[in-house]
């Protein structure tokens, strides 16, 4: 909208002056506009609401922010009694939702209520009935006024004089000293964050003579258990859910045992660490270390579900897609002398995401 | 013997050979069964299998040989045993479209249960393998969905998310939802690993374990199943819900806050 469309007895003084001056003198002459090329339009006129104008629309909007004011007042009443009235483990159906909780449902909805209700209102209120006229408010430097300047700069010269820290070199030296050895002692208190891992990332639970025990059933596995094409997960013998350490040692001892019809094993390593074609590898992912088990049995490919690194079960479990940057480590198994899977050592290489130490 | 041959040409020639050869096997099986009522069994079986045969050479052996012993189409069958015919053909798996993508996809179901009984039979007959579980293997009673719940974290929601909702895999591969799949077609997708899922046997998966994550996938992810929160947002977990969250969420709290600043409506036109 440019200046000319605005009616004159809208337009700021000045600017209506610059516009009738344009106007009178035409192409050419001198007028302040030309002085000003970027002079400010000014506001727009203002128009009035019909509530402004009408008080019969001004009353019905009353209405309406009263009555959603007095909405959230009984829908707040209403949470109450749903609290009370409402058992917890009375299940409802509702259309779209399916079977839910009906007091999580009655508690959401009026809660809902009540509070949409007070800003629906408080913002019908604004744009209907409270001022909108349009209020212009001239900003102010932020610079100081000269004098206060003047007086802070001349505290500050004589404050140093005093002090005589250009003077007292010794004082200022040692200070500095003193200031800049402080901050040693937080990061000294860092170290007691908690325990160095020392070679804790270097080893698992397995050793030379563990039986692979079978995370279902609990019993140890024999080789006859595991089916070509089948998944199963195995745990170390002796490690048991109820132990205090479970979880930090399952998450590295987690085991992976799927079987592979041997001449399908591309790996020479592979298939010398398997027996009769079962593989046990490790289920932690080398990436980042989240648990790693989508199996595809058709093509022996694993798939981590974080960030879809795929890796080769039937080629030393090779990566062949994403970001992990080792193979899974194998686990060496054999069998015993009672016929069942045991575990002929821990794993070479550090199981799941490499640390800076690795190399 | 003359006669004889001369007549081998005859139409009903293969019937006639047919029938004598089950006659023969059927004496056979009646002077070495153990018991009566294994005989009559027995009896009923093949011609089930017949049947079956008959069945498979129209809508199977294109693809998967016409003993079952697998072309370049379609592996063998040798062996799968009834369970994966009637999870294959009984969720309409197989036959397959001649073209498939990465993944031969669940449809409409075009034979009865009786004759995928007899294709199962006569698969079953080609080799041993698991047999279609009865309903006490797989109902729900005495099952512990608490442990159900368990295992099914341990051993499926990998690929099938923790409800069952399912999940992709790589190239167009995915895990299927497993709502309102049949708990017996559950349970043979265990026991038997269809396409690139693994199989569960009994060995490592018992029928009691198996039991258990039928029941806990019926209390979670079935029509019937409640949803205490409500809105699951198709139960994907974190990626569905701040999508919406984002999307939804912050899109309408933007659109609202523009239209409150926004210019309201004037007694007349400027």
């Amino acid at each position: 909208m440019s200046s000319q469309d605005i009616p004159e007895e809208n337009l700021p003084a000045e600017q209506s002056e610059q516009t009738a001056g344009h106007d009178e003198h035409g192409h050419g002459a001198l007028s302040p506009a030309d002085e000003h090329p970027f002079a400010d339009p000014g506001l727009p006129p203002h128009e009035h609401r019909i509530q402004d104008v009408d008080e019969r629309a001004a009353k019905r909007s009353e209405r309406s922010v009263a009555l959603m004011f007095t909405v959230s007042m009984l829908a707040t009443i209403a949470f109450i009694a749903a609290f009370v009235a409402i058992p917890v483990d009375k299940s409802v159906y509702i259309f779209p939702l399916g079977h839910i909780s009906a007091l999580n449902f009655a508690l959401g909805m009026t809660l809902g209520i009540a509070l949409f209700c007070i800003g629906a209102g408080a913002v019908h209120w604004a744009r209907t009935l409270m001022s909108d006229v349009e209020i212009a408010d001239e900003r102010h430097p932020i610079e100081a006024e000269p004098e206060v300047r003047e007086k802070v700069f001349a505290d500050f010269k004589q404050g140093a004089k005093e002090s005589a820290l250009g003077r007292r070199k010794l004082i200022r030296n040692t200070m500095f000293g003193a200031l800049t050895l402080v901050p040693l002692s937080g990061v000294v208190l860092l170290r007691d964050l908690g325990p160095l891992p020392e070679d804790k990332l270097r080893h698992t639970l397995w050793s030379k003579g563990k039986l692979l025990v079978n995370m279902n059933t609990n019993e140890p596995l024999r080789p006859s258990d595991v089916a070509v094409g089948s998944l199963t997960f195995a745990k170390p013998e002796g490690l048991e859910e109820h132990d205090h350490e479970f979880q930090n040692e399952i998450a590295k001892a987690a085991l992976m045992i799927v079987r592979i019809q041997p001449e399908n094993i591309k790996d020479k390593r592979e298939l010398e660490w398997s027996h009769e074609g079962i593989v046990a590898y490790s289920k932690i992912c080398t990436h980042v270390g989240c648990p790693i088990s989508l199996y595809e049995q058709q093509t022996h490919h694993v798939l981590c579900p974080c960030h879809q690194s795929t890796f080769d079960l039937s080629d030393g479990a090779r990566v062949i897609f994403g970001p992990a940057g080792h193979a899974l480590p194998q686990l060496r198994i054999g069998v015993n002398d009672e016929g069942y899977l045991e575990a002929r050592g821990d794993f070479e290489e550090p199981v799941g995401p490499a640390f800076w130490e690795r190399g | 013997m003359k006669k004889l041959s001369a007549r081998r040409r005859h139409p009903l020639a293969a019937v006639v050979v047919l029938l004598l050869a089950l006659l023969f096997s059927g004496g056979l099986y009646a002077v070495f069964a153990p018991t009566t009522k294994a005989e009559a069994d027995e009896s009923a079986q093949s011609l089930t299998i017949e049947e079956g045969k008959r069945l498979y050479a129209v809508g199977c052996a294109s693809c998967h040989g016409t003993g079952g012993q697998g072309t370049s189409d379609g592996p063998s069958l040798v062996g799968v045993g009834a369970a994966a015919v009637d999870f294959q053909v009984g969720t309409g798996r197989m036959p397959a479209a001649t073209s498939q993508g990465p993944q031969v996809p669940k449809k409409k179901n075009i034979y009865s249960q009786a004759e995928i009984d007899q294709l199962a039979a006569y698969i079953a007959s080609l080799g041993a393998g698991p047999a279609i579980p009865t309903e006490e293997q797989y109902g729900p009673q005495g099952a512990d969905i608490a442990k159900g719940g368990e295992l099914f974290r341990t051993n499926c929601a990998q690929c099938h998310n923790f409800t069952g909702k399912g999940g992709a895999l790589t190239h167009g591969k995915y895990a299927p939802d497993l709502e309102g799949v049949s708990p017996k077609h559950i349970y043979e997708a265990m026991e038997t690993g269809p396409q690139n899922m693994p199989s569960f046997p009994e060995t490592t998966l018992s029928e009691e374990n198996k039991k258990d994550i039928i029941a806990y996938l019926d209390a979670v992810n079935s029509s019937k199943s409640e949803s205490p929160g409500g809105l699951e947002l198709g139960g994907l977990g974190p990626v569905s819900e701040g999508l919406f969250g984002w999307i939804f969420g912050l899109g309408g709290l933007i659109a609202v806050a523009v239209w409150v600043a926004a210019r309201t409506a004037k007694a007349k036109k400027s």
